[in-house]
């Protein structure tokens, strides 16, 4: 017994130097992806963006001198695997949890809730989490689907002359929960407007909507196109438009038909001249953190990652990743010694404020009561052979997505 | 016939259950009671496709759908009415069984593959209903969001009381199943399998019987939906699609069809093999790759190496994982003086 209890002191002992106690505490980001399933697309690109900002970080140093770890789950886009992702992050220590996909985020609502660990949902999942009050531990840090659908029909206002009376607005959308979301607040919208709106559903696996689009163009004869569609979806639309002869500088899609991935599953650029994308993230490689991980890998005489080259999806990544680690730095702020939890790092996402990166990230400013941060995007168009901007980041009818965020906190 | 033909089942079933009962969920991590959650809520759902596609024959694509019957039932029960969870459970389940009946009507007319299509048509008619009337999905999210269950006056929202509250269904539908497969209409779903002709020219009612098998599939299907439900604290449609009705199917082949140890074999095997190959990748790919590399890597070779291990089982014995269990069982009964 005697011996036995020195010999495990003597191992304490010889281990204690090993142990990392200068180099500070090393915080645990829970990341999930889909590399594999439905959304790949996105997923093999936003998921090394992630790791390269938090690698980045690193060889900074870390966030005062505590080192983060970005801990990679692939799910498929299944949800009891994402279950069993999360509960594995939450048993690392994960402080922030970067969810991936709408039917997760739903899933896992009730238990980020009860755990006080922030779950971050940016570009998708439920519009009515913007509300920090009913959804505490719910971070969309994006426009939502009813953020993005408002300010969709504002680009159209202004392409249109200033005034919508009497126009006509197809609104193209995938048949899912996620589709039909903006409806309600586009339709609110119309009735202010007073734009004639119709909707034209695709039904999964959208690959197939010739009559849609047939319809759009020759008989509804839109003078203005609203596309909401996910997966290979968006580049079937581009080519079904070129098909029919619909200008492509009439339609402006929602965030994921916005990819390069997208306009080359469409024809590539060249064909789909004019076609506008909204974002929620800067588009291209010239920012001044994508010049620093570049750098970075350089020093490590590596060649930059070959992800970088589609841009949207890997500064998406990039975008997540630095406001999990924003997040984290605010936290760490009233915790020198690194050592925060959930709770800490849920009101460090509340602090973000003006944090650019260099135009990458939108000016967002959540709040305990917004969650969402402003809702604020750009839209992109094809131009050229790359994408061009064209606006600068802007949220519009504010008002009426406020009273459908409220109307749903009310609901039960 | 008794449950227990020799005494060692009786201790091997005692001994399970102190293990189960006591030993896991008070040692192990939440998290593996996590786990080990997912594979309790799999198991019901494939005891009921079993009794469905393994002793009665009739090939199912629509369990997936069954289940989200059963949990929008339960949730508009739970949510407009207030009822408690035990109604809502039996609600889901009963509703579930009835929707099931109907979707098993042509099975009286038609078999195999054919009857797999008019259930696949089965399952895309309930998704497109949940995902468009929005009296029955609770508006255009399609999805509700329900209280935890309650016992008395405990709340049950760890995986620790989730772990005790699911397993306790767990058993009722073993327990359930294997009293159903020695009575009546147990011994009724096997002869319509083996040979439906023959089945009724000794008097069985095969109408009621296939109808009834599809009921009480659905039952159990109704029953895993309401459990999500209440696991997750939501019912959303998007967890129950077309996807998961293979998962299921596969899960029973795999497990071997017909059986009831098989459903479990199936449900467990499909359900942590993922994440035993991913928790043996972490340990040595990262010895032999770079990390981005690994990130790409573990999904996209988990994946190929879950076929790749289905296949291999699957040759090895075609009767799933049940056979090959009673194939070392009967070697060890007689070893070492086998022959």
């Amino acid at each position: 017994m005697r011996k036995s209890l020195i010999a495990l002191i003597a191992i304490v002992v010889a281990m204690a130097p090993v142990m990392p106690a200068s180099a500070g505490h090393e915080i645990v980001i829970g990341l999930q992806c889909d590399r594999t399933g439905a959304t790949q697309i996105v997923g093999t690109v936003l998921c090394p963006g992630f790791h390269d900002y938090i690698a980045l970080v690193n060889s900074k140093g870390g966030v005062e001198g505590h080192k983060i770890k970005a801990l990679e789950i692939d799910h498929e886009y299944k949800v009891p695997p994402g279950v069993e992702a999360y509960e594995r992050h939450k048993k690392e220590g994960a402080v922030t949890m970067a969810i991936y996909g709408t039917p997760h985020i739903y899933a896992l609502a009730a238990k980020l809730t009860e755990d006080r660990i922030p779950g971050t949902s940016p570009g998708f999942g439920s519009a009515a989490a913007a509300d920090g009050i009913k959804y505490p531990y719910i971070f969309p840090i994006a426009a939502t689907y009813w953020s993005q659908g408002a300010a969709a029909v504002d680009f159209v206002k202004k392409q249109l002359g200033g005034n919508l009376k009497g126009k006509k607005i197809a609104y193209l959308f995938f048949d899912n929960p996620a589709g039909r979301e903006p409806i309600e607040v586009i339709e609110d919208i119309a009735a202010k407007e007073g734009f004639q709106l119709k909707t034209f559903a695709v039904p999964p696996p959208g690959v197939e909507m010739g009559a849609q689009v047939l319809d759009i163009a020759q008989r509804f004869r839109a003078d203005f196109v609203i596309a909401h569609l996910f997966g290979g979806a968006p580049g079937v639309s581009i080519k079904e438009f070129k098909r029919v002869g619909y200008p492509l500088r009439k339609v402006v899609s929602f965030v994921w038909g916005a990819a390069e991935a997208n306009i080359e599953a469409g024809g590539g650029f060249a064909a789909a001249e004019g076609y506008y994308a909204m974002q929620f993230a800067g588009v291209g490689k010239d920012y001044p953190v994508l010049n620093e991980i570049r750098e970075m890998y350089k020093k490590q005489g590596k060649p930059e990652p070959k992800e970088m080259a589609s841009t949207v999806f890997y500064n998406r990544g990039v975008l997540i990743a630095a406001l999990h680690v924003e997040a984290i730095r605010n936290a760490v702020k009233d915790k020198k010694d690194g050592k925060i939890t959930g709770e800490d790092a849920k009101k460090g996402f509340e602090k973000i404020s003006n944090f650019t990166l260099g135009g990458l990230v939108p000016p967002l400013k959540v709040t305990p009561q917004d969650h969402e941060g402003g809702g604020l995007v750009q839209i992109w168009q094809v131009k050229g052979g790359k994408f061009e901007k064209v606006t600068d980041w802007y949220a519009a009818y504010q008002d009426v997505v406020a009273k459908h965020i409220k109307d749903h906190g009310a609901k039960k | 016939m008794a449950l227990y033909p020799l005494p060692i089942a009786k201790y091997t079933v005692a001994a399970l259950g102190v293990l189960f009962f006591l030993v896991l969920p008070l040692s192990l991590h939440e998290y593996y009671l996590s786990i080990a959650n997912l594979v309790w809520i799999s198991i019901i759902g494939a005891l009921g496709l079993n009794i469905l596609v393994g002793y009665t024959g009739q090939v199912s694509i629509g369990h997936g759908a069954f289940m989200s019957v059963g949990a929008y039932t339960a949730a508009n029960f739970a949510t407009r009415l207030d009822f408690p969870w035990p109604v809502n459970l039996l609600l889901g389940g009963l509703m579930a069984a009835a929707i099931g009946a109907i979707v098993g009507i042509p099975s009286l007319r038609i078999k195999g593959l054919y009857l797999a299509i008019a259930t696949l048509a089965g399952q895309l008619i309930i998704e497109w209903t949940i995902n468009h009337v929005t009296f029955i999905s609770g508006g255009v999210q399609a999805s509700i969001e329900v209280p935890r269950p309650q016992l008395g006056t405990v709340v049950l929202n760890t995986h620790r009381e989730m772990y005790f509250f699911l397993l306790f269904f767990v058993v009722v539908a073993i327990v359930g199943t294997m009293n159903l497969m020695r009575s009546r209409v147990g011994r009724a779903f096997v002869a319509i399998r083996d040979q439906d002709i023959a089945a009724e020219i000794i008097g069985i009612n095969i109408f009621r019987y296939k109808l009834l098998a599809f009921a009480i599939s659905s039952f159990y299907a109704g029953v895993t939906g309401v459990l999500y439900t209440y696991y997750f604290g939501i019912a959303n449609y998007e967890q129950f699609q077309i996807g998961v009705s293979i998962d299921y199917l596969a899960m029973i082949i795999i497990g071997g069809l017909g059986s009831v140890l098989g459903s479990i074999f199936g449900a467990a095997f499909v359900t942590l093999l993922p994440i035993g190959i991913r928790y043996g990748m972490e340990a040595v790919s990262g010895v032999l790759f770079s990390e981005a590399t690994v990130h790409n890597l573990i999904p996209a070779l988990r994946l190929t190496l879950f076929g790749a291990l289905i296949i291999v089982f699957l040759v090895l014995e075609p009767e799933g994982l049940n056979r090959l269990w009673r194939n070392i069982r009967s070697y060890f009964r007689v070893w070492p003086f086998a022959y």
